[in-house]
């Protein structure tokens, strides 16, 4: 062994990070929400698939269509990240590479997100309108 | 990132084998993990033929047999031989068992593969080494904290109180539960495994302890607490029966419970 610190020094490290708690409730209500979310969402791009753009964008302009995706989107987002997070933390020992891939799955859920949400409201505002 | 195959070092070799003497009516291959830190090799497979006639009917039963009669430089813990110390925990066909409760016969396959509980450094053949174990175990100060100055007597416990700790008292850190979890595999440094979580939990809901608060606090960390994803290894392999994720389960409960 390279050092003499204690066993007893290595096992408490650094202390606890006092956080963990929120982070843990986040995932299962987000998961909670997106049981009803995703199944509304399936159902209503089942309903889509038969008709054409126009009926696409008509459907998504009406408020209550537009906001429960943008719901479906964020949360699911969230989720995404989350999930992804674990798995990093999980599976990705070394500091360095555990913080990039940290960094980069926020960023890329945020932009996939932002996107995504923009995309919606340009369609549901244009209705339709190329 | 995780390191899928072993280093060169640890790669496990073949080792030898030892024939079953002759007039052995049942004979049992029992295929054990050897490793000497003095020599320069790397670990082996040695394979034992034991005449299951000649000794008795659980692993360690085996391994004693082995030591006396075939090969006295095998290495291995052993002590009440009774499911009550712990020393005798391996991986035994493939799961963490005591080798003292664990018969043979209840191992599947032709050969019983014998090896030290898995993911932590090897002192010598079946010997593992547990300093990380104990230092977490000891890192959350498994013993009563309390301000209000000491009764007389005892501090009292009601029955329904002490009934809480039924399913966690039993434990007897034999270190099956931690060694089978993939979570403590990955980030062992980090994460306090299933045994020391449910010693964790033990104290939290001891109602003669009043250090509830700081105890949580200590816990609540990504690591420390939070890499348990209820796998169930831990449940599944536990000599005792008991039930670690179920109590981790209870730790994030309790922490929940703070903040709504």
């Amino acid at each position: 062994m390279s050092s003499y610190r204690t066993p007893l020094s290595r096992a408490r490290g650094h202390g606890a990070a006092r956080e963990g708690a929120h982070h843990w409730l986040a995932e299962r209500l987000s998961a909670v929400a997106m049981a009803p979310l995703v199944l509304w969402g399936v159902f209503g791009v089942i309903h889509l698939a038969a008709g054409d753009y126009q009926t696409a964008a008509d459907w998504i302009s009406q408020v209550q269509n537009l906001v429960l995706m943008i719901l479906l989107l964020v949360v699911g987002f969230w989720h995404m990240h989350a999930g992804m997070r674990v798995i990093v933390e999980d599976y990705i020992q070394k500091t360095f590479s555990r913080v990039s891939l940290l960094i980069l799955n926020l960023f890329v859920c945020v932009l996939a997100g932002s996107l995504a949400i923009f995309s919606l409201i340009r369609v549901a505002l244009l209705g339709g309108a190329l | 990132m995780v390191q899928l195959a072993l280093p060169k070092n640890s790669r496990v070799t073949r080792g030898q084998h030892h024939p079953a003497p002759a007039g052995a009516k049942r004979v049992k291959t029992f295929k054990v993990y050897r490793y000497d830190p003095e020599g320069n090799g790397n670990p082996r497979w040695d394979t034992y033929d034991v005449d299951v006639d000649a000794c008795g009917p659980m692993v360690l039963d085996v391994l004693i047999h082995i030591k006396n009669t075939i090969d006295p430089t095998l290495a291995f813990r052993r002590s009440c031989r009774e499911g009550v110390c712990g020393s005798c925990a391996m991986n035994i066909g493939g799961n963490n068992h005591l080798a003292c409760t664990h018969g043979w016969e209840e191992t599947a396959g032709k050969d019983c593969v014998i090896s030290p509980l898995p993911s932590m450094p090897v002192l010598k053949d079946l010997v593992p080494d547990l300093t990380m174990f104990y230092a977490q175990y000891a890192s959350i100060e498994p013993w009563l904290h309390t301000t209000t100055p000491e009764p007389q007597k005892e501090w009292l416990q009601s029955p329904e109180d002490r009934e809480k700790l039924d399913g966690l008292y039993e434990c007897i850190l034999c270190a099956c539960c931690t060694t089978s979890c993939p979570s403590y595999w990955w980030n062992g440094d980090r994460y306090l495994g299933p045994a020391t979580l449910l010693h964790a939990y033990r104290w939290l809901i001891d109602s003669r302890d009043e250090a509830t608060g700081e105890r949580l606090d200590a816990l609540e960390d990504p690591f420390k607490l939070y890499r348990c994803h209820t796998i169930m290894n831990c449940a599944q392999v536990c000599p005792k029966g008991l039930n670690p994720a179920k109590a981790i389960a209870e730790v994030k409960k309790m922490l929940a419970d703070r903040i709504v």
